[in-house]
């Protein structure tokens, strides 16, 4: 059963951005969409250990403060070298102001 | 932090398989959180926004100052006119390839990504690196800037190889081991360092990549000599070697007897400021700690970079004479103590100013 946590406010994020959510032991990056939507995946990077929150989003792109490797962050898909490995994706939904990933 | 200081001592090897690997790897210097200067993230987005045009412009004048020097060089050739043709297209193909190769690489000179990947493959060949392998390799090197046993862009090893160095400049050494690593690569071959870095999924295409390089080359020399001319390899090729000076001279400053094995870029890489010609060439990689620090802000973006982060680092060099005199003093002095390097005294303005990654002597 999908466990909903709240993340962040909707205006906590500007459109075409990303902030950091940390829960736990756990770290995750949430997204604000040009769309309009939102979307959480994991927090860093599968190259290495880097935090993606420092990073760029162009479009529906994340780019990788460290390497400039891309993620598309709606499927986790790993676009560009040196990232190979997707990322983690996450559920989002939004209630009134409120972002809540589901974990 | 304390860790490091307890490291126990052992002499450099810079294989990336050897004990200096493992115990980077050991006491957290390997894929380490390094300090970075804080700025308002709006300003950073700013300043990481992507844009064709500074760099359209910049390679439109990078092409036909290809084609102009060739055409002058083959016009003149024969007389002494030649020579200044030569020298500028050799600088233009041997030098300014490197710092395509390098933000290309990074997919930050262009926005379009077409764009970088047709330059950064062009300018792979010019410099003579295997496209793919060095992508990877140029990533460990942003991961562990130079952490002895990690990074294999190491350029400047303890103690300094003074006549390699020196070498360097006519690129004899560096062209060499280049192509003799793309026909091993040609061959199907990778070697125990190259392996470490290229993923498995990755590997096939730096050997084919090897093979189109070598094909060209043996193109070019088929050609001058069906044509009984010098001309081609002038061309293609020879320019690694009688062009790459400007690029030895700006990217021996960019870590040159600095620190190793630390984890904040202001106390291991070098902001030199240049002449506009030089920046040109160079696409702004003089701004070293800036770039290293913030690899994902365009080389047209670095000025801006550095006038908001300056009070955060180390003065820069005021010119490639004033950097190389320091250098050359470290070098001089490495010769005789390979654990001498020059170290930086962060402004009383660095924000914050943090001991453990300033005042931690890493003890071998």
């Amino acid at each position: 059963m999908t466990d909903w946590i709240r993340a962040c406010a909707t205006d906590d994020i500007d459109p075409e951005d990303l902030i950091r959510f940390d829960h736990g032991d756990r770290t995750f990056a949430i997204y604000h969409a040009p769309d309009g939507r939102f979307y959480a995946t994991a927090g860093r990077c599968t190259h290495e250990n880097v935090h993606l929150c420092d990073g760029l989003v162009m479009g529906h792109l994340i780019e990788c403060p460290k390497h400039n490797g891309q993620f598309d962050y709606r499927t986790g898909e790993a676009k560009r070298a040196p990232v190979c490995v997707n990322l983690q994706c996450f559920p989002v939904k939004v209630e009134g102001d409120d972002v809540f990933i589901g974990l | 932090m304390n860790t490091l200081a307890q490291a126990p001592a052992i002499p450099r090897d810079y294989s990336l398989t050897g004990p200096s690997s493992r115990q980077a790897i050991e006491i957290g210097l390997a894929s380490a959180e390094w300090y970075h200067t804080e700025i308002p993230r709006k300003v950073m987005k700013d300043l990481m926004q992507r844009r064709d045009g500074p760099a359209l412009r910049d390679t439109i004048l990078w092409v036909l100052g290809h084609v102009l020097m060739a055409w002058g060089g083959i016009y003149f050739w024969g007389t002494w006119a030649c020579v200044p043709f030569w020298i500028a297209y050799g600088v233009l193909y041997g030098s300014a390839c490197d710092s395509r190769w390098h933000e290309c690489g990074h997919g930050t000179a262009f926005k379009t990504g077409w764009m970088n990947d047709i330059v950064y493959q062009i300018a792979s060949f010019q410099v003579m690196r295997n496209p793919v392998a060095w992508r990877w390799s140029h990533a460990r090197h942003h991961t562990d800037t130079y952490i002895v046993g990690r990074d294999p862009e190491i350029a400047f090893m303890r103690p300094p190889a003074v006549v390699k160095l020196i070498l360097a400049f006519v690129g004899i050494e560096g062209a060499y081991s280049s192509l003799k690593v793309l026909v091993r690569q040609a061959t199907g071959t990778l070697s125990p360092d190259e392996l470490d870095y290229i993923p498995e999924s990755e590997r096939g295409k730096a050997i084919f990549a090897a093979r189109v390089h070598i094909a060209i080359y043996a193109a070019t020399i088929a050609a001058a000599l069906a044509w009984q001319s010098f001309i081609p390899l002038m061309l293609i090729g020879l320019p690694r070697l009688y062009g790459c000076w400007h690029m030895v001279m700006t990217g021996l400053l960019q870590h040159g007897g600095l620190a190793d094995n630390v984890i904040d870029h202001r106390l291991n890489s070098r902001t030199v400021y240049m002449n506009p010609i030089s920046r040109f060439i160079y696409w702004n990689m003089n701004y070293h700690i800036e770039h290293h620090m913030f690899p994902m802000v365009p080389y047209h973006a670095l000025p801006r970079l550095h006038e908001l982060v300056k009070a955060d680092y180390p003065p820069p060099s005021p010119s490639i004479w004033a950097a190389y005199v320091e250098m050359i003093r470290a070098v001089r002095c490495q010769l005789d103590d390979p654990e001498y390097y020059v170290r930086r005294d962060l402004p009383p303005t660095a924000k914050p100013y943090r001991d453990e990654f300033h005042n931690v002597f890493l003890s071998r």
